[in-house]
């Protein structure tokens, strides 16, 4: 060996020595330390665990999309038409042979004779073999296939509980009585959710013709599934029908296109999710930053030691990145491991919203992404007052009074740190939301509620402590002096709870806004009944029906349904080969009405209205609603042809109407005026309200009875359909906002232990001076108090704001403010803090004051 | 025959920036202090005895003048370098002892020698800290150790690294007649095996004229130089020509 080479390899040596040196540094340093940092870590723990749990919840889905795609669709292609298939159709379906199996659904009322209770459900009449791949889960399992002969049904298991009905009973729908088979607890690629809406019914495909629910005017669904043979390609069989498709009106899925439709929605319920679970991420990260700060003030010292004694900066700075950097992967193991505990209760609690059965397995991949991106963001978080270690003059350790120090805000390192975790947390959101624009809102929302929490915690504590006056008692004026003691993190308690606070609030309120608003529909004489596809030889007889249970009827409005032929003189076939105009507005069997005047849920917003044409042969003017106009692209002048059952009728754009959805009415998107469409066949809606749920119930009831291809909705489903949606949405959500309170109680615990040694000096000095152990007790419990107080105010009063918001702008409905819930969340957030701060503070009033004041000297 | 000087201070002055404007702590010091000599700086509280000693360890830059350490113009070094410097050549003994508190007595020893990386750390700082007196306590954190004991680490960890100078700033200051006088045997002992040229701030006359030459600061300025001593043995000590000889030693 040269003399060069051996004099490299004692370089090389030293500096593999000089690295280890950092490493021990860094573990001795951090004694005395480490409970105060590992309780910051908990914090960041706890927004790890729902942020890893997320991600691998996500990994987990996609692959169950994956590998589970045919049982979604439960065959290879589906083929569905709102009318019956055309014979030639027909002949295309024999000629493509395979396994088929048929099916017809449509809305209707169920009867359950044994609570003489009815509800509208989805009916679904089956003929054949479907699903083909999947199962339709019952309960019992054969009554899966029993249920396809005979007059035997399975229905929606929430369905047979909410009217405390069980297998074996009978259920009547369209004048037929079916005995019950069995509980329907899954269908392939369905949501459990879509049952809240309208809950499902099987039947046998021959028991649907027997029933009177087939009449003009229903809507009816036609499907066929077809199991095409191993050697075909549905997607490209697909594609060869296109030309049938459109000219028939008929819509074809395969299992390929199903699941990336249904990939696309579970990725935008798990970047919403993860979005949320973030939130906890970065209140975590804040209090790293704020535990870490207080620590550094520590070290400032013993870095001024080590910078007199020979230690370059970069190597006073790693001993602390090396620390926080074993911190982050500890606080990402601990909360990874949390993470995958929570993973596994996840498919529990969006059970509702998962059309897929998941697999109870890790994602490590998934896991590992989590945990780096974890660690990074705490190092991330923790260097911007590690950063402070380089400016640490070594003349600290002689003497602090004449070192000269740079102000944070000239420190450039500590700009590209915060540049690069601001540019860091856009880019997850960007990476988390469908389109740039909603991640860079997500991030403005998230820096304007950080500014705002931030803005209105500082402005309270202003006002508390000018609030403070030398006649109130001194414990309180020591309480609150303690907000603003040097090193206080009054600030960032503030800010984590209360955003806490906020987010919990926010969801509680806006649903009670949203149920608030639907209710009100039911004051003041509004409809709250509505029966619809009543047949012209039905609809006095039903109006009699609702006079004699004392009901008045408020509106009977007539339906004719059409469906669009062209658009501007071009067919509809060819406008949806352009893709131009969505293919659902081009193919939607459009229910019009015909009146004189305009309902007060109608607003005329362009054209004039003309109530009634006395020569129909020309081209009629009609009124169609503001968004459909925009959708079929069309204004006033254009020309619109219907096919109406049969007979095509010409109409030019009128005028445009402004609809109020959320009334109890029955709006249409094409109003035509009177003298045009009264020949043409059609079905009837008749608008009631019936003063109670018992009554509402009662009426329902003879209907059903007496007329059972008419259907009922009442305010009470609508009610009931949304509550229950509501709840099982924010269920989630809060579900994850609860890390967020959580990780802010850890940041509060962080503080009150980084904070406790200079309590334990201050009760001291207090106790000697003559304070009282109570007088002692009463100062934490008012400064927590404050604190907690503070936090809640801040969080509620952005709540308050944001839920407004929400209703004004989202929903559009008016916010209604509920005194109740700010009441009990102020309340139990100032107790939650206090009983926090006591719980940390244990023993600061205990200590012996010789023990204490011995030690610093 | 010429000797260079470890340590030469040309006209240095300090001024720092204060809210009531600029303040002056030194003006024009100048003096040189030959390799293994002893040296107290004394003076009055605000005199510039511990900006002056800040200066010439490169722990802070003079406002002008210039410092040279061993050959090295700290003014021309970056802070970096700085540490580096200070690392091979220069120990320090403060007032506070200002040890590790998170580091018991052998790691806080065993630092400067860590630092570059050195594996010989070890068994020299045990052997350093029974030579103190503390073989029992290496492995106590300095909040068991009493201050005596805390500025005898202290002494050790600045002698570990072998220094070619000792700043010392009133290593007795926090301590009892008693313990100083042990603590300062133990500085002058220290000093006169490794050869270590040694700058002590003082505010104890005692001390002082115990060094070979004593420079009063006053206001800032150099207002009594003692001047360098003859040139003598290695470890000779003693001062005849300031003050009172001790009577005593």
């Amino acid at each position: 060996m040269s003399a060069w080479e051996s004099g490299q390899r004692a370089v090389d040596t030293r500096r593999v020595r000089q690295v280890l040196w950092l490493w021990k540094m860094a573990w001795r340093d951090s004694r005395g330390g480490r409970k105060r940092l590992l309780m910051a870590i908990a914090a960041i723990s706890v927004g790890m665990a729902a942020f890893i749990a997320i991600t691998a919840f996500d990994a987990n889905v996609r692959e169950a999309v994956y590998t589970q795609a045919k049982a979604l669709l439960g065959a290879d292609l589906v083929l569905s038409s709102r009318q019956p298939f055309a014979p030639e159709t027909e002949a295309l379906l024999t000629a493509l042979g395979g396994e088929q199996s048929r099916e017809i659904s449509c809305t209707s009322m169920a009867y359950f004779p044994k609570s003489a209770a009815s509800r509208l459900v989805q009916v679904r009449a089956l003929q054949g073999n479907f699903p083909y791949y999947g199962t339709l889960e019952t309960e019992p399992p054969p009554a899966a296939t029993a249920f396809r002969t005979g007059l035997q049904a399975v229905v929606d298991d929430g369905l047979l509980l909410q009217f405390d009905a069980q297998v074996g009973d009978t259920i009547t729908i369209g004048g037929l009585t079916f005995s019950i088979a069995g509980r329907l607890k899954k269908i392939p690629g369905e949501a459990v959710a879509a049952a809240l809406i309208k809950p499902r019914v099987y039947m046998p495909l021959a028991a649907l013709q027997q029933t009177e629910l087939l009449h003009k005017g229903s809507i009816v669904t036609y499907k066929v599934y077809i199991k095409v043979p191993p050697e075909v390609d549905a997607d490209a069989l697909l594609e060869t029908l296109h030309a049938h498709l459109s000219t028939y009106r008929l819509t074809g899925e395969t299992a390929r296109q199903r699941a990336a439709s249904v990939g696309r929605v579970m990725t935008h319920l798990s970047r919403f999710l993860h979005l949320v679970g973030f939130i906890a991420v970065l209140l975590g990260g804040i209090g790293v930053a704020s535990a870490i700060q207080m620590y550094i003030k520590e070290k400032l010292n013993t870095v001024a030691i080590l910078r007199c004694i020979g230690a370059r900066a970069p190597q006073a700075l790693a001993v602390y990145v090396l620390q926080a950097t074993v911190l982050g992967a500890i606080g990402a193991l601990v909360g990874g491991a949390g993470g995958l505990a929570v993973q596994l209760y996840l498919p529990r609690l969006l059970r509702a919203f998962l059309p897929v059965t998941m697999p109870l397995a890790i994602a490590w991949p998934a896991v590992l992404r989590g945990l780096g991106m974890g660690i990074g963001l705490v190092v991330l978080f923790a260097l911007l007052p590690i950063l402070a270690v380089r400016r640490v003059t070594p003349l600290l350790a002689l003497r602090a009074v004449y070192a000269e120090r740079q102000p944070d805000g000239r420190d450039l390192w500590r700009w590209c740190v915060l540049l690069l975790l601001i540019g860091s947390i856009c880019a997850f959101a960007l990476s988390h939301t469908e389109r740039w624009t909603y991640g860079v809102g997500f991030c403005a929302a998230l820096g304007a509620a950080f500014g705002l929490l931030t803005a209105v915690a500082q402005l309270l504590m202003r006002l508390v402590s000018n609030l403070s006056r030398n006649a109130w008692p001194y414990v309180w004026r020591q309480g609150l002096a303690n907000l603003h003691r040097p090193q206080n993190q009054t600030l960032v308690l503030v800010l984590v709870l209360g955003l806490g606070t906020f987010l919990l609030t926010t969801l509680y309120l806006t649903q009670q806004t949203l149920l608030h608003h639907v209710s009100l529909a039911n004051a003041g004489g509004q409809p709250n009944l509505i029966f619809f596809d009543i047949q012209s030889d039905q609809r006095d007889d039903v109006v009699a029906l609702v006079h004699s249970y004392g009901l008045s009827v408020l509106q009977q409005v007539p339906f004719v349904t059409m469906r669009l032929v062209s658009i501007k003189e071009r067919s509809t076939v060819e406008l949806r080969a352009e893709k131009h105009i969505p293919e659902w507005a081009l193919l939607w069997e459009y229910r019009a009405t015909y009146r004189e005047h305009l309902l007060d849920t109608e607003t005329l917003v362009a054209g004039a209205w003309q109530g009634r044409i006395e020569h129909p042969d020309t081209a009629v003017p009609v009124s169609l609603e503001e968004d459909i106009a925009r959708t079929l692209d069309v204004g006033l002048g254009d020309a619109l042809v219907f096919d109406v059952q049969g007979m095509p009728v010409t109409t030019i754009v009128g005028s445009l109407r402004r609809v109020d959805w959320q009334r109890v009415q029955p709006n249409v998107f094409v109003l035509f005026p009177a003298g045009v469409l009264e020949p043409a066949p059609q079905f009837h809606v008749l608008v009631s309200r019936a003063p109670s749920p018992h009554l509402s119930a009662a009426v329902q009831r003879a209907v059903v009875q007496q007329f059972p291809n008419v259907s009922a909705i009442d305010l009470t489903l609508i009610l009931q359909t949304i509550d229950a949606i509501v709840q099982k949405v924010t269920f989630a959500i809060r579900f994850m906002a609860l890390f967020s309170i959580a990780a802010g109680v850890m940041v509060l615990t962080s503080a009150v232990l980084t904070s406790r040694t200079q309590r334990i000096r201050e009760s001291v000095l207090l106790r000697t001076l003559g304070a009282s152990r109570a007088q002692i007790r009463q100062i934490l419990v008012i400064e927590y108090l404050f604190l907690g107080t503070l936090a809640a105010v801040t969080g509620l009063l952005l709540a308050v704001l944001a839920s407004w918001a929400l209703a004004f702008f989202l929903f559009d409905i008016a916010f209604v403010p509920a005194g109740l819930p700010l009441v009990v969340a102020l309340l139990l957030v100032s107790a939650l803090t206090v009983l926090t701060g006591m719980l940390g503070s244990r023993g600061v009033t205990t200590r012996p004051p010789l023990e204490v004041l011995r030690n610093e000297i | 025959m010429q000797i260079a000087p470890i340590l030469d201070v040309q006209h240095v002055s300090k001024t720092y920036d204060t809210g009531g404007g600029p303040l002056t702590v030194l003006k024009d010091i100048s003096f040189s202090l030959t390799a293994g000599t002893t040296c107290a700086i004394v003076g009055p509280s605000g005199s510039g005895k511990t900006t002056l000693l800040g200066l010439c360890a490169g722990l802070d830059r003079p406002s002008s003048g210039t410092v040279i350490l061993h050959g090295h113009s700290l003014h021309l070094l970056r802070e970096d370098a700085l540490a580096a410097l200070r690392n091979t050549y220069v120990g320090f003994v403060f007032q506070t002892f200002q040890l590790i508190p998170t580091l018991t007595a052998l790691e806080n020893v065993m630092v400067p020698i860590e630092l570059r990386g050195d594996r010989r750390a070890r068994p020299h700082a045990i052997d350093l800290l029974q030579r103190v007196g503390l073989g029992e306590r290496l492995h106590h954190y300095p909040v068991q150790l009493s201050g005596g004991e805390q500025q005898r680490v202290a002494l050790a960890r600045a002698f570990i690294s072998q220094p070619r100078i000792l700043y010392a700033d009133e290593p007795t200051g926090n301590l009892d007649a008693e313990t100083s006088e042990m603590v300062i045997q133990l500085l002058f002992t220290l000093h006169r095996d490794a050869g270590t040229t040694l700058m002590l701030v003082t505010h104890d006359l005692d001390v002082a004229q115990q060094t070979q030459r004593i420079i009063r600061l006053k206001g800032g300025m150099i207002v009594e130089d003692s001047g360098p001593p003859p040139l003598r043995g290695p470890g000779e000590q003693g001062h005849e020509c300031l003050g009172e000889r001790p009577a005593s030693r």
